[in-house]
């Protein structure tokens, strides 16, 4: 065509054409290379990482008896946005024997962003937690009439025995503040809130799997991302394999029964702990499923405080049970040698009078057996007073320290490291500082703290420590920090010595002996099981006297060594001494041939004043 | 003439260009419908079978009108124009309402869209009156009739059957007309009614900080106003008028401000009169000077006036509720990522999650679990960002570059009028679709659902374009014969 006056125009069009595509390929290459987020949201949209639980790790006894198990529970999940076509409410209801109004109760805690952080109307929220598997068999059956209901396994713990429920502790689910300490917890997770099960978390929960699953627009489910390329698998949680012995630990409850008490019983050699039974208990079936909350909140109000474990957590004036330590810090700091007497009347032995009925001047193993106040007074005097008392009394308050310190050997006045056991109480083995508060540096002597001579006054101890000196005198002088975890039982770190001189101990030992041969332990004793003991009789200001009785058994070469607290009975050897005397026979010999001592601790119920 | 020349006169290149752009939007259609059990690119129970059908027809169609002369379309295309009014007039008392559109019949177990091919017989018609020797395009009345011809059926698609996109689609014929003389000025007014539709809208809700009134009346009138006093400085170097026509304006308003102290002045009237008392000043000075075709100024500037007075009123009443949140989300007045703007926003998720290379063949997350809706009609160019990344979609865009550049230089070598014309309205309609198309998908353009050529499911548009194509290949062939 010739003469055309537009011959520019199909330049301008072209021109316009290539615009249009260069603005196209410039706001391409702004979504796809430089705006990183639109990539994201791709993720969230069509990935589900929906979380794959493991199975908690089982826990079993020294004899590879389970206690501990998983069993399972169900969920009932509900996705709302697959709701809307179509959902019978009045027929999901009946499945799961609710009412409307607790159907739409749910509905709405499902939806509070406040409560459920999570909610989305695309991903399963749960409904309903904790079901049995009764519970959930009519929905089970029906679930596809109900678009958008789906159920979902869980699992929750189970007990093979109706004891150790201190030791053992119970799960629950997490709290926000445990969420927010640790990312591994999501909101609905469960986790170990006491005992073991808070100790060994990290190992029983075993880590999370993830699986990355395909969804559409509606969120239903489309199948696994990349073949499950990108899905991590569960780990199992790992067992746990305690040092409990469970015959004996039912034994050591079914005796506290009707008592406030406590029992521990430790194997000397390695530090195991073969019993640690507190009383009252409860059975730790109860702290499992929906009605965790009410039977906690029990617990938690019940004015004889059974969540308070005293085994581990409840102090005691040791009594007389201190004399046997005392006699081997008194011969290893020199007040006494192995053949010193000490009258148990007359002038040198005042203040303190002896209780008992035996013959005067008593030998040291003869003292132990007769529990003999007089001359464990004399011999903590002169131990304490044999460089005098210096300057100002600087000697004498060295010489206090350095028998606090031996005290502290033993395993008292703090609480034990390294162990498993997670709630202790420290004990009081008297600082000389409290002293110095009270009567000046130089205003105490031996007479002013005399009372620690025969385990009263300021000291206080745990029946675990009480059980842990057992112990170190069965070994002669060292002990392994008591645990439950027989993992733990090669630790080099638990191992701790006394340093002192074994001779002392052989002493300690055959006095505890005869206490159960011929002293406060008599009535209890099996000669076939060499028993070594001693009884105590914790003063309480509150009410009757505390019973406590510590030993070992056999003499030589002590496989158990116990420690038994009743509160409030009286006198050790009465209701402390069977019972330890039970467990020694159970588990040297795997029976209890005295059944009527058993069948007397097993009935007697003896109340306990501060629930008055 | 012999088949031989026909096809030696082919402009193989097209074709080529056609083949790819049909071949790849067929596997993208499989992309898009995948579904994770489906088995095969040919399984005619899916989309990508029905799609391979489709081309097949069509090119069966096409290479049929490639057959016939392409003197038979100028001589039948009054014929064949009034024949389809009469089919877009019969068509929404057959259909069946599709989304609120009555354009789609049912021939068996196939539904048809008439509007699809009512631009290329709009075309053709255009053409054959258009080629006429003793028309010339050089008044406004010569554009009287063409307009009519696409008016007629852009209007019965639009208001008859309710299907706007394909309406719009016959607005591509100005790029024909400005080809062949329209002034630029109508294209660019056009545009500027656009940016006064937008602005109006947009800053419609914004109040004033004082009075009464709203951003939106004062940013129009106030463009306005600045065209008419440049119209004065500029084109008739008249600086002194010009500043008395600023100076109007800036009295009006000032005096506004002063009232306003006491009596609250409603500034969308102050407006009005400062462009009324700007416009007759103007007018009065033109008149007197007798500078006639300045008066265009005037109408275009009163007729914008009265389009920005009408904006509001159209907008509200007569556009459908759902076009209504469309343009408002897409203006930003409201944020709806699950509703109206649920498309946009899902499809730019999908594309952006394409990245450089793609997720690779049959491996987007997005279009397959179908979060875009209509991702394999009219939302079919996500899955091509999505699974070919920004090298896939950038490549396509420039595939159709290079078809649309190579349609313009056919258009350009035709020696007669009337393959000229025609070829020219082929240009516009791919030009329009590929930018209405696209620019939807990129969330530039507001969602008018039209499909990307060649490329998007639908039997109805595939034919069509083929049909559009193969008659422009026709008369392209013929045109060594035209000299003769």
């Amino acid at each position: 065509m010739t003469n055309d006056p537009y011959s520019r125009r199909p330049y301008i069009i072209a021109g316009a054409v290539a615009l249009v595509v260069l603005i196209f390929i410039i706001r391409l290459f702004w979504l796809q290379i430089i705006d990183r987020s639109q990539k994201q949201k791709a993720d969230n949209n069509a990935l589900l990482r929906q979380v794959v639980y493991p199975s908690r790790g089982l826990i079993y006894d020294r004899n590879g008896e389970l206690l501990v198990f998983n069993q399972p529970i169900y969920e009932v999940t509900l996705i709302m946005q697959e709701m809307r076509h179509g959902f019978d409410t009045v027929a999901f209801c009946q499945c799961l024997n609710i009412d409307s109004l607790e159907f739409a109760r749910r509905i709405d805690a499902i939806k509070d962003k406040r409560r459920n952080r999570g909610f989305s109307t695309y991903t399963p929220q749960v409904f309903m937690a904790q079901l049995t598997k009764q519970e959930i068999a009519s929905l089970r059956e029906t679930s596809y009439k109900f678009s958008g209901a789906g159920i979902r396994k869980r699992t929750l713990r189970g007990y093979s025995y109706p004891y150790a429920a201190h030791i053992l502790g119970s799960v629950g689910e997490v709290s926000q503040a445990d969420i927010d300490r640790d990312e591994y917890y999501q909101s609905g997770d469960y986790a170990g809130r006491d005992g073991l099960e808070r100790t060994y978390e990290q190992r029983l929960r075993g880590t999370k799997g993830v699986e990355v699953i395909m969804r559409d627009s509606r969120g239903r489910i489309q199948g696994s991302y990349h073949d499950g390329a990108e899905d991590v698998e569960a780990v199992t949680g790992t067992d746990l394999h305690l040092s409990l012995d469970i015959q004996l630990q039912a034994l050591a409850e079914q005796m506290l029964q009707g008592k406030v008490g406590s029992v521990v019983a430790i194997e000397p050699a390695t530090g195991e702990i073969l019993a640690l039974a507190s009383s009252p208990t409860w059975n730790p079936e109860i702290l499992v499923g929906k009605q965790r909350s009410t039977q906690y909140n029990r617990l938690l109000n019940d004015p004889a405080k059974p969540l308070f474990n005293r085994a581990t957590q409840a102090t005691y004036p040791p009594g007389s049970t201190f004399k046997t330590l005392q006699t081997v810090i008194c011969l290893q700091e020199g007040g006494i040698t192995p053949t010193t007497k000490y009258p148990c009347s007359g002038p040198g032995s005042t203040p303190i009078k002896c209780t008992h009925h035996h013959g005067s001047p008593v030998d040291l193993p003869g003292a132990i057996e007769q529990s003999c106040n007089p001359y464990f007074w004399c011999a903590f005097r002169d131990m304490l007073q044999r460089d005098g008392y210096g300057d100002g009394n600087a000697t004498f308050r060295q010489r206090y320290n350095l028998w606090r310190k031996d005290v502290m050997k033993f395993g008292l006045g703090n609480r034990f490291a390294g162990t498993d056991i997670g709630e202790q109480s420290p004990g009081v083995i008297p600082a000389e500082r409290l002293f110095n508060r009270t009567y000046g540096e130089k205003g105490w002597k031996a007479i002013t703290i005399r009372s620690l001579s025969i385990g009263q006054g300021e000291l206080l101890a745990t029946p675990l420590q009480l059980a842990n000196q057992a112990a170190t005198l069965a070994n002669r002088g060292y002990y392994i920090t008591p645990h439950l975890n027989t993992e733990l039982t090669t630790d080099p770190e638990l191992r701790h010595e006394t340093d002192m001189d074994t001779r002392w101990f052989d002493l300690t030992a055959e006095g505890m002996h005869r206490v159960m041969t011929n002293g406060t332990g008599r009535w209890y004793n099996i000669d076939s099981l060499q028993m070594c003991g001693k009884t105590g009789t914790a003063q309480n200001p509150h009410g009757k006297d505390h019973a406590i009785f510590i030993g070992f058994a056999p003499k030589d070469n002590p496989k158990i060594a116990v420690a038994v607290v009743v509160e409030n009975a009286g006198f050790g050897s009465t209701w402390a001494a069977p019972i330890a005397s039970l467990l020694m026979e159970q588990y040297l010999t795997g029976t209890v041939t005295r059944k009527h001592i058993y069948n007397k601790m097993v009935n007697a119920v003896l109340t306990h004043p501060s629930s008055e | 003439m012999t088949r031989n020349s026909i096809i030696s006169g082919l402009d193989w290149w097209t074709i080529i260009l056609f083949i790819v752009i049909a071949l790849f939007g067929w596997l993208n259609i499989y992309g898009a419908s995948y579904t994770f059990d489906q088995t095969s690119l040919f399984d005619l129970s899916n989309r990508a079978g029905k799609q391979f059908l489709w081309i097949g027809i069509a090119c069966v169609l096409g290479i049929a009108v490639l057959f016939i002369e392409g003197r038979t379309y100028e001589v039948t295309a009054y014929l064949i124009y009034a024949f389809w009014i009469l089919v877009l007039l019969a068509t929404p008392l057959l259909a069946h309402n599709t989304k609120g559109s009555m354009s789609w019949i049912d021939i068996g177990p196939l539904k048809f869209q008439p509007a699809e091919l009512a631009k290329m017989i709009t075309a053709l018609a255009l053409a054959k009156y258009m080629s006429n020797y003793d028309y010339h395009l050089r008044s406004w009345r010569d554009l009287l009739t063409p307009v009519m011809l696409l008016a007629l059926p852009a209007g019965i698609i639009m208001i008859w059957q309710r299907e706007t996109g394909s309406a719009l689609v016959f607005a591509s014929f100005l790029i024909m007309f400005y080809r062949f003389g329209m002034s630029g000025y109508v294209l660019t007014g056009g545009l500027s009614f656009v940016l006064l539709f937008i602005c109006s809208i947009r800053f419609g809700g914004v109040a004033l900080p004082w009075g009464e009134g709203n951003v939106g009346v004062l940013l129009c009138y106030l463009v306005l106003m600045a065209i008419v006093v440049g119209f004065m400085w500029l084109h008739e170097q008249d600086w002194k008028n010009a500043l008395i026509l600023c100076g109007i304006v800036i009295l009006l308003y000032a005096a506004g401000l002063i009232i306003n102290i006491w009596h609250t002045v409603n500034f969308n009237l102050i407006s009005l009169i400062a462009l009324l008392s700007a416009l007759v000043y103007f007018t009065s000075v033109i008149l007197y000077r007798r500078h006639f075709p300045l008066l265009l100024v005037t109408v275009y500037v009163a007729m914008s006036l009265i389009f920005c007075e009408a904006c509001t009123m159209v907008f509200d009443k007569v556009l459908q509720p759902h076009q209504r949140t469309r343009i408002e989300v897409l203006l930003g007045l409201k944020d709806d990522p699950t509703g109206a703007g649920y498309n946009v926003n899902q499809s730019l998720i999908a594309i952006g999650s394409g990245q450089f290379t793609g997720k690779g063949f049959l491996k987007g997350t997005q279009t397959k679990l179908r979060f875009v809706p209509e991702q394999d009609t009219d939302f079919i160019f996500c899955t091509v960002g999505e699974e070919w990344g920004f090298l896939g979609s950038a490549g396509l865009l420039i595939v159709y570059l290079i078809f649309i550049l190579r349609l313009i230089l056919i258009a350009e070598r035709q020696r007669d009028n009337y393959s000229r014309i025609y070829a020219y309205c082929v240009v516009g309609i791919f030009f329009f679709h590929l930018t209405i198309n696209v620019g939807m998908v990129l969330g530039l353009l507001p969602v008018i659902g039209i499909p990307l050529p060649f490329f998007s499911y639908g039997g109805s548009s595939m034919i069509s374009f083929t049909l559009l194509l193969a008659v422009l290949l026709r008369l392209d062939s013929e045109r060594l014969n035209k000299l003769l």
